[in-house]
């Protein structure tokens, strides 16, 4: 019982959007059950490094706690994952953290994710309900194919699959698998389906769909488990159809 | 629309690497096989090849224009990738490296192939069973030629792979993974037609 257990960390922390990230060690006493998050709040009520040296406390982003809200991601041991539950006990010491570095990094382990809200926007990820005057119940859905979408719905803008994904970097546009997956979502509900031709157009455009080169690290990384390569592989017939349409024209509105 | 070029470009790109540059290649492994059977066989195969009706019209549509365009947006897609293989080490995404890796490789083995044998061809050289001999015969060609032969055919078995999923064929994961074991058959028996073909000339 002498001997008190202790975690280790490896930080990498960048003070500004610009300025060049570094390293700093902490070391934490141990205690059963903690998470990343604990300990990182644990460093922030004592900022000191392992050397002794007194710093500023950790910046990052979280929110539910619970593996719902997708804030709190992040590099954690070299896998992009939500630090709200991974437990101490699970990971290899010293634990390293790092901001994911395909969003823009705010400061320290925290980032941008708006790029993929404005995704969200782009492709009509919503069912557009409102009128001037109500239209009244919408169809309704068979029941098992709403467990089905319900699978695609737990989406929780992590970032995770962008982060995995290798077509997504500085040098492509490529808007990445999770507005995709939505996408496929919004189109198979029987109201979602009116805006379908519009949703496919616009993934047709540039940075969408036709980017995915198919490395599947998406669907291997996604932490609720949504079956982005099934969703996209559907895209892709989807939007071979439309662009057929668009071509010859169709009887079929 | 303006935007919608990538996409166009793209399916494009996955269209020509099939229809016609795969059956090309296809054909061309199947012709050169004509090398097992003897010098003779394959220098009268290689005649006839030589003197079909319209072959520059042939050569031009079916074989330089679509891999020019293939080869040049497979470059530029190859390297908008930033891969990550060391990090996620998933069988689909060394798949994904290895495509880009064996276009590269391609390219630059059909480049010189080309050079040699049909451009030599254009300026007055007999391409014939000796002349393949006479190249092979070079341990370090013999070699160079099967590194491109390898890579030109696992390019073309896994391009069919991620064809059939770029246009929607297979969407499942269970029809994704049946077509991996029938697109690996494909590699392996057309590395074995292409590599009887090259040690025919050794
Ligand atoms: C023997 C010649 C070639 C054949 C038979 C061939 C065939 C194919 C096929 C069938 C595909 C699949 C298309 C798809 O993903 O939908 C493909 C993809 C690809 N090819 Fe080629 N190709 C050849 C040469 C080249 C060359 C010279 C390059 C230049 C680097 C190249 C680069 C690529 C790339 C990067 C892809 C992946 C596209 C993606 O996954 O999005 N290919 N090729
Ligand atoms: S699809 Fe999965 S990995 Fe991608 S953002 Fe949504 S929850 Fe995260
Ligand atoms: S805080 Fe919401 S997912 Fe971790």
């Amino acid at each position: 019982m002498a001997e008190q257990k202790t975690v280790r960390f490896i930080i990498s922390r960048q003070d500004s959007p610009d300025s060049a990230p570094y390293q700093e060690e902490f070391e934490l006493p141990y205690r059963p059950n903690m998470n990343v998050i604990s300990a990182l709040m644990e460093i922030r009520r004592n900022p000191v490094t392992a050397q002794g040296k007194k710093t500023t406390p950790i910046s990052w982003d979280m929110n539910c706690l619970e593996e719902v809200c997708g804030a709190c991601s992040m590099i954690i041991n070299g896998k992009p994952r939500q630090s709200c539950s991974a437990i101490i006990d699970q990971l290899e010491q010293p634990v390293r953290l790092e901001p994911m570095r395909t969003f823009p990094v705010i400061r320290d382990l925290q980032v941008d994710r708006s790029r993929m809200f404005d995704s969200l926007k782009k492709v009509k990820a919503w069912i557009p309900i409102d009128g001037t005057y109500d239209l009244g119940p919408g169809p309704r859905m068979p029941e098992t194919k709403r467990q089905w979408a319900y699978e695609l719905s737990k989406c929780m803008t992590c970032g995770v699959c962008l982060e995995a994904c290798p077509n997504v970097n500085s040098k492509s546009d490529f808007i990445g698998p999770q507005p995709l997956s939505q996408v496929r979502l919004f189109n198979a509900h029987p109201t979602g389906a009116m805006n379908k031709a519009e949703r496919l157009e616009t993934i047709m455009g540039d940075g969408g769909l036709a980017n995915c080169g198919n490395s599947q690290n998406c669907v291997q990384s996604c932490p609720k488990g949504i079956p982005l390569t099934t969703s996209i592989a559907a895209l892709n017939r989807d939007t071979a159809i439309q662009s057929f349409k668009n071509f010859f024209g169709s009887d079929q509105i | 629309m303006a935007g919608n070029r990538e996409f166009l470009n793209r399916r494009l790109h996955s269209l020509l690497g099939v229809i016609p540059v795969s059956l090309f290649l296809v054909q061309h492994l199947v012709v050169n096989s004509f090398a097992t059977r003897g010098e003779e066989s394959f220098n009268a195969a290689s005649h006839f090849m030589e003197s079909l009706p319209f072959r520059y019209f042939l050569e031009i549509f079916i074989i330089f224009l679509p891999l020019l365009f293939h080869a040049i947006y497979g470059l530029y897609i190859a390297f908008t990738a930033k891969n990550n293989v060391s990090r996620y080490g998933f069988f689909r995404n060394w798949m994904f490296m290895l495509q880009r890796v064996s276009g590269v490789i391609t390219l630059i083995f059909v480049a010189w192939h080309v050079w040699e044998t049909r451009l030599a061809a254009a300026f007055g050289a007999e391409v014939n069973f000796q002349m393949m001999a006479n190249i092979l015969d070079n341990p370090f060609m013999l070699v160079f030629y099967i590194v491109g032969v390898i890579s030109a055919v696992f390019h073309l078995a896994n391009g069919l792979w991620s064809f059939a999923v770029s246009w929607g064929i297979t969407i499942s994961p269970r029809s994704q993974q049946i077509s991996t074991y029938v697109t690996m058959v494909i590699f392996v028996a057309l590395s074995i037609i292409g590599l009887r073909a090259i040690f025919a000339f050794v």
